[in-house]
């Protein structure tokens, strides 16, 4: 335990299937379907399915014999006929909505999936507000310049032409 | 004996941090601060040093020596196990801490010193609490009765030379964000609040998003090497923890600029420099804390969790409070019409601060709803690209014509025609982009011309501020050298923007890959690449065994090169990686590695052609060269202190004689 926890706790080290005996792409060329359509989508649906004892990774990148069943599963419902929807339904009826990569919309994400277009909308409307109402108001019109600056100004800018 | 000198060491150095607590009220004068701080940094590069002897000997006695080295791994492994754990990598956060103390204590002030004796006693005191966690619960020297006589060995995926320097590298971006955080504390309390704190924050800002920078693109590198299936970014809530620094660190010296030049934004960035420590320090809690694994799993052992917490919530509480104290004094000078340089700098800041709160709920969101409902959902790589990938794209497609736009009111028309030749560029790109590749999703050519756009951007306004074929080359010549070099680093650093998106579209658009068994003399063709396996054969490293594969690869230009890849095994903890075999062109990488051995004497090989992928690394390096290239600017350079006998002399004659 005391390795897997001085792992854990690796000071911002891009780790992820780290606790795991050995990282490696795991679709092996035994689970690859003979139809290329179909492989493309047990593909697709694999990116977004979690791999259940790795941390945050994906049953298509991982080495896990857990994440190798559940590949086979995914391509055994395809071949039956599921539709996507169908194999994503089947997957988390048995293991729950923790197998999801992309955490459905629904009343407990409401706020994660919105909060950042919302968020947007406000800063990005109070800014445009702020920038409409700034427009009314007219700056100070600036104050002519005395003849000693007129000169100081002539003289920076036939500089400015030698340049 | 050694070890137990830390206390020593530690105690010195948490007396002199606290020592420095009382310039905050109390003026005393900046040669004190400079001598705690010494007196700090000192202790600190004492305790290390002994951490470091103790790894180097391999001195099992010591408890994390025996747990992450091997008296068979390579030195420089040895040395960089003293940081691959929690104990040894708190001291090392306390060293670099203490070091940006002494560091910023000794440069001559932008501010007034009044301010700068504030700023640097805040810098200097704020190291306290970790020096205290280090004594109080987290001793790096805890002793192991009796000694091992073999140690555990350090992770053989850490055995990497990216990754040895990658902590230190990151934590020094990490850690250098506080000095901005002291600047914007001491500032707001001394009701300083001016042009000069942001030129006082900017030359640290750089230096310290350069070395995030830095340690963010050698983790992703180490990453795409050595994990063995060449992925570069996860949406890791480990990378997020230091991809959310760098996103408000990167809004946060955008916004100084603004402030340096025109005393604008002054309250949001003071704001952002608050922020953006506050968000070095959540990374640590996330990742010290263990409850990023679980929320349980942070509650069985919650000792070192809850302290960290406790100094996130007192700094970040404290700061918050002092802002929200003070900042309605504050007045924000410099108006400006929408459509200006600051209005431009206003949307970056806009953009990269919601994508910093995308990626912070997206990190957060799983562990606050398990800890309120005990739901558990997954929040991975296509949550984050669906939320965060929307808001770069429009912050990217506006960035070239921030630098051609004027201060207080620009004219886009003009700054359109400057950027004319640079889009026809970007659309010529994505059409041949798209008439080369054979497939691919739509939007690749779209992302093609993206990273052209930037980085033609960038050029553009170079060619436009030297006045590129306009004048004899020559004139063109010696307007480049004179040209600022905050201009020459703004324009590398935006076109190092432009090359890693055309890798990361190039990658996630255009990859290949082959999955199958062989056998030596097999052959398989991907991407033009064809791909032969040579030889199997067996072989014998210092610290672990490995089955090698040879590969003999025709490149797409008709030569020939060999390639290994192969399975290791690391018996001191019967530990086994794969080691990916590379052939590197700038085109794209051939990624060789293997699976597992089949019973009928074939092997599971994988190869991969990623195009384009070094370009992120390359446009990384390219960002880090841009922010290095604007510290060395004339407004931004940090002088030495003078001497106080000088400065006296100088000031005396400063006043006019009667």
């Amino acid at each position: 335990m005391t390795s897997l926890r001085s792992l854990v706790f690796l000071p911002f080290v891009f780790l992820l299937c780290i606790t795991l005996a050995a990282p490696a792409v795991a679709v092996n060329p035994s689970e690859i379907l003979d139809d290329p359509k179909l492989e493309e989508r047990a593909r697709d649906l694999s990116t977004n399915l979690r791999c259940l004892v790795c941390q945050n990774q994906s049953i298509d990148d991982s080495d896990a014999p857990l994440a190798r069943d559940l590949r086979v599963l995914v391509r055994e419902r395809l071949v039956a006929g599921d539709s996507n929807d169908e194999v994503i339904d089947f997957v988390v009826a048995r293991y729950g909505e923790f197998v999801l990569m992309t955490p459905r919309f629904a009343g407990h994400t409401v706020v994660l999936w919105l909060a950042a277009p919302v968020l947007l909308l406000v800063a990005g409307g109070g800014l445009l507000i702020l920038a409409l109402r700034r427009r009314g108001v007219k700056p100070a019109k600036p104050k002519e310049l005395d003849a000693d600056e007129k000169q100081k100004l002539a003289r920076l800018l036939s500089e400015e032409a030698k340049v | 004996m050694l070890p137990e000198l830390r206390v020593l060491f530690l105690g010195l150095a948490l007396a002199a941090s606290l020592l420095q607590v009382r310039g905050g009220w109390a003026d005393i004068a900046l040669e004190r601060q400079r001598f705690y701080a010494g007196l700090q940094l000192a202790g600190c590069l004492g305790a290390f040093g002994v951490l470091l002897w103790t790894f180097a000997a391999s001195d099992f006695s010591v408890l994390i020596v025996a747990e992450n080295s091997h008296t068979t791994k390579p030195l420089i492994y040895k040395l960089s196990g003293a940081w691959g754990n929690h104990e040894g990598s708190a001291l090392m956060w306390a060293l670099i801490h203490a070091f940006y103390a002494f560091l910023y204590a000794n440069t001559a002030p932008h501010v007034s010193r009044a301010t700068k004796q504030k700023a640097s006693s805040i810098i200097g005191a704020l190291n306290a609490p970790t020096l205290l966690f280090i004594l109080a619960a987290s001793n790096p020297f805890e002793r192991l009765a009796p000694a091992a006589l073999e140690g555990q060995g350090l992770n053989p995926l850490l055995q990497d030379p990216a990754l040895a320097i990658h902590p230190p590298i990151l934590y020094a971006g990490y850690v250098g964000f506080v000095v901005p955080f002291g600047i914007a504390a001491a500032a707001i309390l001394s009701k300083s609040v001016n042009r000069t704190v942001a030129s006082e924050v900017l030359p640290w800002g750089f230096s310290a998003l350069a070395l995030l920078t830095l340690g963010v693109g050698l983790g992703s590198w180490w990453a795409y090497r050595e994990l063995g299936w060449g992925g570069w970014w996860f949406w890791d809530p480990v990378e997020n923890a230091s991809f959310m620094p760098w996103l408000a660190g990167t809004a946060l010296l955008h916004s100084a600029i603004v402030m340096e030049k025109r005393e604008g934004l002054k309250v949001w960035t003071v704001l952002l420099a608050i922020i953006t420590f506050a968000l070095s320090l959540l990374g640590t809690f996330l990742v010290r804390s263990g409850v990023l694994t679980s929320v349980h799993a942070f509650a069985t052992d919650p000792e070192r969790g809850l302290f960290i917490l406790i100094i996130m919530i007192a700094f970040v509480g404290g700061a918050f409070a002092l802002f929200a104290w003070r900042a309605p004094l504050l007045r924000n000078g410099g108006v400006f019409s929408p459509i200006s340089r600051e209005g431009a700098l206003v949307l970056n800041n806009l953009f990269l601060s919601v994508a910093c709160a995308a990626v912070l709920i997206g990190t957060l969101y799983p562990l606050a709803l398990e800890a309120v409902t005990g739901q558990k959902i997954s929040v991975g790589p296509p949550f984050f690209n669906a939320t965060f990938l929307p808001l770069m794209i429009p912050l990217l497609l506006v960035l070239p014509f921030g630098p051609f736009l004027a201060w207080k009111r620009a004219d886009v028309a003009g700054a359109a025609e400057r950027l004319l030749a640079a889009g026809l560029f970007a659309v010529l790109g994505a059409v041949m982009a798209a008439s080369l590749a054979e497939r691919g999703p739509w939007l690749a050519p779209i992302g093609v011309a993206l990273g052209l756009w930037l980085i033609a951007g960038a050029a553009s306004e170079i060619a436009f501020r030297t006045k590129l074929f306009k004048v004899d080359l020559s004139e063109t010549w010696r307007r480049a050298c004179n040209l600022p070099r905050s201009a020459w680093g703004t324009a590398i650093a935006h076109a190092g923007v432009g090359v890693t998106v055309l890798g990361v579209v190039g990658e996630t658009a255009w990859k290949d890959e082959y999955i199958g068994l062989m056998r030596p003399g097999d052959q398989t063709e991907i991407a033009d690449h064809m791909v032969t396996l040579e030889s199997m054969r067996p072989h014998r490293g210092p610290n672990y065994v490995e089955d090698v594969a040879r590969f003999e690869v025709t490149t797409p230009d008709g030569l020939t090169r060999y390639v290994e890849a192969s399975k290791r095994l690391y018996p001191a903890r019967n530990f086994p990686t794969t080691e990916a075999g590379m052939i590197e062109r700038l085109a794209g990488d051939l990624y060789v590695t293997l699976g597992e051995p089949q019973e009928d004497g074939t092997q599971t090989v994988r190869v991969f052609y990623k195009p384009l992928v070094n370009l992120i690394w390359i446009g990384t390096l390219f960002m880090i060269a841009g922010g290095t290239v604007s510290l060395t600017d004339r407004r931004l350079r940090v002088g030495a202190p003078v001497p106080a006998k000088a400065r006296r002399r100088a000031e005396v004659s400063a006043i006019p004689a009667e």
